[in-house]
């Protein structure tokens, strides 16, 4: 008990505010203070990026607002805790947000060893290379003796050393500390092949001097799901971001968006009924309305509007589907069934 | 006398000739300076072409090929092919936001007032002819703080809303950095002395303690202050307890500058003779009159240079506060980066260009000042 009390006190003291009472859950806390605590990165173009109007834009802010958008009705309840990337999982065990939507890569050991859980994956990211179209190459299989540009001292170093290593390819690294300074780089022709994920690669790209003389090459040498992170041990809360995800999946799937939602209520589709509350009682049962899917698509829109507003090829930084197209047009994304 | 027809007398001074060209003016200047012996004339002629060469692409790139109106990256991209220059109008663009951070627009005049306060009071502080130091001080030192808490985080009294509350994670760019860096510079230097005079101390524990506290906070990267305050706390607290981030961090950087601010002022105090404390206590004075009056006036004196040191060290240090995910200007210029509307080759050149021009004013600022305050205080000592 005065364990408990005595930082309370202190923290009081000093001027503090307490966010959540101890042992209520994250649905009962968010509902309580009436806004979402969204964990993002520090700046992901298309991903987690402010404006210059100070707004939160991308794809992982708009599972944050989608989420606020099943929980309140109302896509603007979210607060942003920008993080860096060795602070992000303490802020989310130790409740400082609430969701961690921060392009992290799920692995079996965040998802089993920091008492996280990963409730989805909302884009599938992998490491590429991008090359000079005058390099007259379209394959990274021909990259015999390149020198590739990266950065120091992460996983993407390694993934190229296995890559090259297995297809029994000579290569150069030429590894700098910072992405500006590898970008840098690679334009001013030091080297030939550039490697980072690849959204990153697209983001990169617009920072080259002439980006149309660069493409990306279609071979993807690493798995990165990227997905939005809850603490394991709440399933309510769990329940709702991967059904937020879910539902946005869906809608995409079943031709609901923002534009036709209204009308796609009167829909005699079974399972648009079901997604958007019409049938049955499926928000009910993870703790929010039956219009959840409802207020996520009028708010937020579904997953290919998300996608296209963000990191599209009608975006500067023109990413297309390719795999994180829907199942049945040839990508990975399968979201459950509302029923 | 008799002899005057036989010798030639001038009755009148003879005209001043002017210097010969080559020693007066331009010429004999820089013949004097720049081209006196030939190893001299190697050295100019190199150091002319070393100037050119940094300044002639400087000035192509921050005004000649500069950008200076747009509304996104379009306009800043390289014209056909070659290298673009300073793209002045993504500044523009996010102008507010490197001075608000991400501070609500319709709440930033409360900002701009303590923005103006600041100037208003610290301006005839720093004045030493202005009158009535007194009183401004305390302004400054005591009202100032109050206010500017209450005008920045908001003011609610039993549940009206005077002020809304604005959270500090949405703080950022200049006001940041200046609240970082006015309250570790305000807060450490008496911190620091009341250290230094404890090290100093005879009473054991005071000692003791000073030490410690000293030793342990010089020990330790800031870096790592700040890490610790943002990493380590949090999960030291129970679940839901959260300290302010920005509170954490000026806790953080007071403490650590304090601890090298005591250091600094430790050399001072030791430069003062012996004689100047038997003086003292030969008046009759006690120890706080005797340090108030005599010892600390001299030995703060000696140490400004190193003072201002700390100060200048401070503020740029405020710049680690990106890596606990607080925007100083640095961060929010970085994390403008981002935005792929004004991604473009010469997008993180202009942004780190700026941010130098800003972190320059304001440390040549204390700089200078700092050596005016030396003259006019400069009591026979200097040479």
């Amino acid at each position: 008990m005065s364990k408990k009390i005595l930082p309370l006190v202190i923290g009081a003291a000093m001027g503090v505010a307490a966010t959540t009472a101890a042992g209520a859950t994250t649905l009962e806390d968010v509902k309580v203070k009436g806004f979402i605590q969204c964990g993002v990165s520090q700046g992901l173009p298309g991903f987690s990026n402010p404006d210059a109007q100070g707004n939160w834009t991308g794809l992982d802010v708009d599972l944050c607002r989608a989420m606020a958008a099943a929980v309140f009705g109302d896509a603007s309840a979210v607060k942003y805790t920008p993080l860096s990337a060795k602070e992000r999982f303490t802020a989310l065990q130790s409740g400082e947000v609430d969701v961690l939507s921060r392009n992290t890569t799920w692995t079996m050991s965040r998802d089993t060893q920091l008492g996280l859980n990963f409730a989805g994956v909302n884009y599938y990211d992998g490491q590429g290379f991008m090359v000079r179209k005058d390099l007259g190459v379209t394959s990274a299989l021909e990259l015999s003796g390149a020198s590739v540009c990266t950065n120091t001292g992460t996983t993407t170093e390694l993934n190229v050393a296995d890559y090259f290593r297995a297809n029994n390819m000579p290569y150069e690294i030429v590894a700098f500390e910072k992405a500006d300074e590898v970008v840098a780089a690679y334009d001013a022709g030091r080297c030939d092949v550039y490697t980072t994920d690849a959204s990153g690669l697209y983001a990169q790209r617009l920072k080259l001097t002439n980006p149309g003389d660069h493409m990306v090459l279609p071979e993807i040498i690493s798995k990165e799901p990227l997905g939005p992170v809850v603490r394991q041990g709440d399933d309510e809360w769990f329940n709702i971001a991967r059904w937020t995800l879910n539902a946005m999946i869906n809608a995409e799937e079943l031709g609901v968006s923002s534009e036709n939602v209204d009308n796609m209520k009167s829909s005699d589709n079974p399972s648009v009924k079901r997604l958007l509350g019409v049938e049955g009682a499926f928000g009910e049962a993870i703790g929010v309305s039956n219009d959840w899917a409802y207020n996520i698509i009028k708010n937020v829109g579904n997953y290919e509007e998300s996608f296209n507003a963000n990191v599209g090829p009608d975006t500067p930084l023109g990413i297309s589907r390719g795999v994180n197209a829907l199942w049945s047009k040839g990508g990975f994304l399968y979201a459950p069934p509302v029923r | 006398m008799s002899n005057q027809s036989m010798f030639h007398i001038r009755t009148e001074e003879a005209p001043l000739l002017p210097a010969p060209v080559s020693t007066t003016g331009v010429i004999g200047w820089m013949r004097q300076h720049l081209f006196s012996s030939i190893g001299n004339t190697a050295l100019t002629v190199v150091g002319i072409l070393i100037a050119y060469s940094i300044i002639a692409p400087f000035i192509q790139f921050a005004f000649i090929d500069a950008v200076w109106t747009g509304d996104n990256r379009e306009a800043c991209l390289p014209q056909d092919g070659g290298h673009s220059g300073a793209c002045w109008a993504y500044v523009e663009a996010y102008f507010p936001q490197f001075i608000y951070g991400r501070y609500p627009t319709d709440e930033v005049w409360r900002v701009n007032i303590v923005y103006a306060l600041f100037a208003l009071l610290l301006v005839p502080l720093a004045i030493p002819s202005a009158p009535y130091k007194r009183t401004n001080a305390i302004l400054f030192l005591v009202i100032f703080p109050i206010v500017a808490y209450f005008l920045l985080t908001g003011l609610v009294i039993g549940g009206t809303v005077i002020l809304p509350i604005v959270e500090t994670a949405v703080w950022g760019g200049l006001l940041v950095t200046l609240v970082i860096a006015v309250t570790g510079i305000v807060a450490s230097l008496p911190l620091g002395i009341a250290l230094a005079l404890g090290r100093r101390s005879k009473m054991p524990i005071i000692k003791l303690v000073s030490i410690i506290f000293i030793e342990f906070w010089r020990g330790v990267p800031l870096i790592t202050v700040l890490f610790m305050s943002s990493v380590m706390l949090p999960l030291f607290l129970p679940e839901g307890v959260t300290f302010d981030k920005l509170l954490r961090v000026l806790i953080g950087v007071t403490l650590f500058s304090a601890a090298y601010m005591a250091e600094v002022v430790r050399g001072g105090l030791q430069a003062i003779p012996k004689g100047q404390y038997e003086g003292a206590m030969a008046l009759g004075l006690r120890f706080w009159p005797m340090m108030y009056l005599i010892i600390l006036p001299q030995a703060l004196k000696l140490v400004i240079p190193g003072i201002v040191n700390t100060f200048i060290g401070l503020f740029k240090d405020t710049t680690l506060v990106l890596i606990v995910g607080m925007f100083d200007l640095l961060g929010q210029i970085q994390s403008s980066f981002t935005d792929p509307t004004w991604s473009t080759p010469s997008q993180g050149h202009t942004g780190y260009l700026f941010a130098a021009i800003v972190f320059f004013v304001f440390c040549f600022g204390m700089s200078r000042y700092s050596i005016f305050m030396e003259k006019k205080l400069h009591t026979g000592h200097k040479r």
